[in-house]
């Protein structure tokens, strides 16, 4: 018997969380009052968790390390948020939903949990339409959906390229209101450094104020971790530079079971590392897909003309591209899903047909959509016989239009016109799948102490889908857990007002103020970024988009040899109390030292290739998928949860097997 | 209403509201003044009208004189509170690339003007309210009696060069205040004149033509005297 | 290309400060201003030195939180980017760069480039916000249905990333085009309307108290947003105070 317990309830899935919510129990107002909560992380699954909170009545009080809630990472997600709203009239349900994100997922998530997302979905719209968040709508008022990632369905709300930005300032503005109603304490700019426990639950947590480097207690009958995911463990990503996994890693230190951190997701559509120098990479939106089509020369010595820049990519004929996708997934295309266009793209850059001087970016190519468009349009207008340029300027309209906003992102960094000459993409890692463990009640195995949005693992398997990230995070903070965390407080009413003078504390912020001053006296001789680099480098070589038993071993031994090295050698400049970022970032990447050995651990673990977890050992040997992804349902279809015991590679596997009841388990194929 | 002059837009609202009624006085002076050099008849009579109609002293002179003393005042008022946004200066502020001169400017061009006003009070107004309220000829007509004074008072002020310079120099510094300031009422008042290209066409014309205007006359006087 | 850098340097909330010149070079072209400042810092750490603290996280111009005024220009010399989306192309080799914080009386410096911009929240906390409950069981969305253009435009006006350029590149270190952008965003939907009174004199009044300059309408503000934002918002906002004053 495994002691992890998913609380799953009894009973029918499509009424599970109904009557879940039906016999809960509840805190009563008056107690409320005297019940404190602290939320980590304010964007929006901690935004909106802490708004709502506070709505009903709790003390909130919330942590995050940027200067304002507002710029939590959820405000570069693009794309959009999926809802089974069936506005479109497409045939889109709630189990319409649920099915694509559990396939999507590749069968590695709860069956409950993802259906309850795909139920809520549907309020996440009512109620930021409500808060006044400016969704795109048609002519006729109405809200305005777009198709995304491969589903079949139109189901994805949007505000322009900006949703997660405008969805985080919804939540933002929740949290404004309960802030000026006194209900919401905020501590910006502050760092939580550890949780406290005291008689096995979470009852606090030790912060450092990042402008005055004090170190601060707080306490409360809950904590909510709602930090985001550790896609920074890989140095360079989409995510953003304070992005961090310190808050999940020490809860994880302090008896959190950490779940399935071996699900990446590599985002196919970024643009492509330029130098040594670069600091983070830059998502385009998936989007593009829709219309660009993705090539490297088929000859390769037209690769190395590009590369000496003796040749242009529009130089070559047709017949001189390898459009690969479409070549090898004919029925999917370049639309085929993340994790597929990504490795298909690594492939390519492997073999030697990498454009750029890096040898890593692929072409997105919108030249034939300008044309198709562009006939289309002159067809629409009524001009007949146009010329080429008249075709081209059309097409160049709609694709604008379509696209104009990303064109010119693209056209600063890169220094390039993408409307001239086709872009040039490689994947970069972009969300986690993997996470803390949590039960149905978005609980970790440490009681009180909850895991929301990408800092949990719960929804997306081993893959997540367009634009599901926001509706997860949302979800999650607005919808479930203000409901799930109620059965835990209704037994805190007689708890009182948790004090900090207490050993626990102590000890606590001990140990914390000992890791800051050993950082500061380290005077060693390498920068701490140094060290990032580095870890990145064995991360994406050896735990990137495919894997292998032998580099996931190597690479589990020199992340540990590189830690060694870290806490020898690091080089902290400036005090502990003060403004002191490369203190802060020593922290982190203290963490993501640990982090990334676990990693590795677990993909070793992991025998199977499934979703963004590609191990080449696990791959079709005949038939029309040669060579595709093969999972293993019989040996893997479990979670891997892993518990804290010292050095990360002595970290103990407990599995939740999951069970499929509504779905039926079928192999991907996008041939 | 209550505070409502004394929040940061209710004062752009009072900046605005006296800069209109200013730009409405200052076309309709120039309106009287054009006449002096197509007639010196005409002249007279529109400044005698003015200058003893009960309306206009009673009223709307003191409307003006308030008007002209609160765009003073506020515009010091903001710009002292403005400065003191900003306590620490930049070393390198490149203005230039986001902002007219004019614009950045206005308290430079205002004062320009506010100098220019006390010399024409002296020249014009105060003698103006010696004859008429304290000597008390309300006649408007010269010493000898022979016909209205206006016009000769008028042509006696042009014919100091350094005068006239003056003059000049200050309708420069109207033009570049209301080349900034017609645009900036509207939008203050809540109306977006940035975005309304034909208001925005008409205020650089108005900026531009009713200070040419003056100095012409000035000119014209006195090289014609 | 080799640069000279000039750097506000500040240790600490109350002390002085001075401009500082360091010297950078290999800078590529291809580098983000901020990487630039990476390879400074880098260069910095290896001597021992402390290096420059400045705020930046998202790096791809959505976050808000970098804040420099490069060469007297908030965000630099190019239009419509943050500071972490200028590029080194801007700039010559051996270009003088001067680098300072964002300066206001609302926006103090913490250390070096990095201040401290919570006005802007309070400002939010005021009335930034439509009062409503969190619960879910609000309306159908398409209850209300909204025209394509205001729903558009109210979008154009939420796309404000808060980070302090309008302030910053304002003579006056006026907030205007901050504030008027969120009061538009919410005046222009009809769910903002219910409130749309009390929340133009509240959000205007903190905006007073936080010590922000008035706005004299130079543009400074829209020509610096990294976003655009239009100074129509800030029209919009005069009109919405007036008729909440006479409403009143």
């Amino acid at each position: 018997m495994s002691v992890l317990d998913s609380k799953v309830p009894k009973g029918p899935l499509k009424t599970k969380w109904t009557d879940y919510k039906d016999h809960i129990d509840l805190v009563n107002p008056a107690n409320k009052r005297n019940i404190d909560v602290i939320v980590v992380g304010t964007g929006l699954a901690g935004g909106s968790a802490a708004a709502t909170l506070a709505e009903l009545g709790y003390n909130v009080k919330t942590f995050c390390y940027q200067d304002s809630p507002r710029r939590a990472h959820s405000i570069a997600a693009q794309g959009g948020i999926n809802a089974a709203k069936n506005y479109q009239g497409d045939g889109d349900s709630v189990y319409r939903l649920f099915y694509d994100t559990v396939k999507g997922g590749d069968y590695r998530s709860r069956e409950a949990n993802v259906y309850r997302l795909a139920e809520v979905s549907a309020n996440i719209i009512d109620q930021c339409v409500a808060q006044g968040v400016p969704f795109a709508r048609d002519y006729g008022g109405l809200l305005d959906n777009r198709s995304f990632g491969g589903v079949l369905v139109s189901r994805t709300f949007y505000a322009k390229g900006q949703t997660g930005q405008q969805l985080l300032l919804g939540a933002y503005s929740a949290m404004n209101r309960q802030i000026a109603r006194g209900k919401i304490t905020p501590f910006n700019r502050h760092e939580m450094l550890d949780v406290v426990k005291v008689d096995g639950k979470a009852r606090g947590i030790i912060a450092r104020d990042l402008v005055t480097g004090q170190l601060e207690r707080h306490s409360a009958h809950a904590v909510v971790i709602a930090s985001g995911g550790y896609g920074n463990v890989y140095f360079l990503s989409t995510n953003a530079m304070g992005s961090n996994a310190t808050a999940a890693w020490k809860i994880h230190k302090k008896g959190a079971f950490f779940a399935n951190p071996c699900y990446t997701q590599i985002h196919p559509t970024c643009i492509p590392r330029s130098g040594d120098y670069q600091s983070k990479l830059t998502l385009m939106s998936e989007s593009l897909r829709n219309d660009g089509r993705i090539w490297v020369p088929k000859n390769i010595e037209d690769v190395k003309a590009i590369r000496e820049g003796r040749k242009k990519p529009t130089d070559l004929s047709e017949d001189e591209r390898d459009y690969y996708l479409e070549r090898r997934y004919p029925a999917f295309g370049n639309l085929v899903p993340r994790d597929v266009a990504s490795r298909a793209a690594k492939e390519r850059c492997d073999a030697g047909y990498g454009v750029n001087a890096t040898g890593e970016a692929v072409y997105l190519d919108f030249a034939s959509a300008i044309i198709r468009y562009g006939k289309e349009q002159a067809q629409i207008h009524g001009i007949k016989n146009p010329s080429e340029a008249k075709v081209y300027e059309l097409g160049k309209g709609i694709v604008e239009a379509k696209y104009g906003n990303l064109f010119q992102m693209y056209e600063k960094i890169v220094d390039e016109n993408p409307y001239e000459t086709p872009m040039m993409i490689y994947p970069a890692v972009h969300y986690t799948m993997g996470g803390v463990w949590v039960d149905y009640n978005l609980m970790t195995t440490i009681p009180g102490c909850y895991a929301i949005g990408e800092a949990n693992f719960s929804d997306h398997g081993a893959n997540r889908l367009g634009a599901s990230a926001l509706m997860q995070g949302l979800a999650d903070g607005y919808f479930v857990l203000p409901y799930t965390i109620g059965d835990y407080l209704s037994k805190e009413i007689r708890t009182g007002e948790i004090p900090t003078d207490t050993t626990e504390f102590e000890i606590a912020e001990k140990s914390v103020k000992e890791r800051i001053d050993f950082f500061i006296n380290n005077k060693g001789n390498h920068s701490v970024d140094y060290y990032h680099k580095r870890l990145g480098n064995i991360m994406w070589n050896k735990c990137g988009m495919s894997r292998n038993a032998e580099g996931l071993k190597e690479a589990a031994e020199e992340i540990k040899a590189l830690r060694e090295d870290f806490y020898k050698n690091v080089s902290v400049p400036g005090t502990a109390n003060e403004l002191n970022s490369e203190l802060e970032k020593a922290g982190r990447v203290a963490d993501f030292l640990e982090l990334g050995e676990l990693f590795a651990k677990d993909a070793l673990v992991r025998e199977e290739s499934c979703g963004g977890h590609f191990r080449e050992e696990s791959v079709e040997l005949d038939g029309e998928q040669k060579g595709e992804a093969k999972r293993k349902d019989a040996e893997f279809a479990f979670v891997s949860a892993w518990e804290y015991k010292g050095e990360p590679f002595d970290a103990i596997l407990h599995k939740e097997q999951l069970e499929f009841n509504e779905i039926e388990l079928k192999q991907r194929s996008y041939k | 209403m209550s505070g409502f002059f004394k929040s940061s837009i209710g004062r752009k609202y009072a900046m605005a509201l006296s800069a209109f009624f200013l730009m409405i006085f200052l076309l309709q002076h120039f309106a009287i003044n054009i006449l002096s050099v197509f007639s010196a008849d005409a002249f007279n009579e529109a400044s005698h009208f003015m200058g003893t109609f009960w309306i206009v002293q009673y009223i709307f002179q003191p409307i003006l004189i308030f008007g002209v003393v609160y765009h003073f005042v506020m515009g010091f008022i903001l710009e002292a509170k403005n400065r003191s946004a900003r306590v620490k200066k930049y070393a390198k502020n490149n203005g230039g690339a986001n902002s007219s001169w004019m614009s950045r400017n206005m308290i430079y061009s205002g004062l320009a003007i506010l100098a220019f006003l006390v010399l024409h009070f002296i020249d014009f107004w105060i003698p103006e309210i010696n004859t008429k309220y304290i000597q008390g000829d309300m006649s408007g007509l010269l010493a000898d009696g022979e016909g209205y004074r206006y016009y000769e008072e008028l042509t006696h002020k042009f014919v100091s060069p350094l005068r006239v310079g003056a003059y000049v120099i200050a309708f420069v510094f109207l033009s570049l205040h209301l080349l900034h300031g017609f645009s900036s009422a509207f939008q203050s008042a809540g109306i977006s004149s940035m975005r309304k290209k034909k208001l925005q066409t008409f205020g650089k014309a108005y900026a531009i033509v009713l200070p040419l205007g003056f100095i012409i006359i000035a000119l014209y006087h006195h090289f014609n005297h | 290309m080799n640069l000279t850098l000039k750097i506000w340097r500040q240790k600490g909330p109350k002390d002085k400060g001075s401009m500082v010149d360091y010297k950078v070079s290999e800078i590529s072209e291809h580098m983000s201003f901020l990487e630039m400042m990476d390879v400074l810092n880098e260069q910095l750490i290896n001597q021992g030195e402390e290096p420059v603290a400045f705020d930046h996280d998202c790096r791809e111009g959505i976050c808000g939180s970098c804040s420099m005024f490069i060469n007297g220009e908030a965000h630099g010399p190019d239009r419509g980017v943050t500071t972490c989306q200028l590029h080194m192309r801007m700039f010559k080799d051996g270009d003088t760069i001067t680098i300072e914080p964002f300066r206001a009386k609302a926006f103090p410096v913490i250390k070096d480039l990095v201040v401290d911009r919570s006005s802007f929240d309070r400002v939010q906390h005021a009335g930034g916000y439509i009062s409503v409950n969190t619960s879910g069981n609000t309306q159908d969305a398409n209850a209300i249905p909204i025209s394509k253009h205001a729903a558009d435009e109210a979008m154009d006006a939420a796309t404000c990333i808060g980070c302090g350029a309008c302030v910053a590149s304002c003579k006056n270190a006026s907030a205007m085009l901050f504030v008027g952008a969120k009061v538009s965003q919410y005046a222009l939907l009809p769910q903002g309307r219910i409130e749309a009174v009390d929340r133009v004199k509240n959000m205007v009044a903190q905006m007073d108290l936080e010590g922000f300059g008035n706005c004299t309408n130079t543009g400074a503000c829209e020509v610096e947003c990294p976003k655009g934002i239009s100074l129509e918002n800030i029209a919009r906002m005069n009109r919405e105070y007036l008729t909440a004053n006479i409403k009143d």
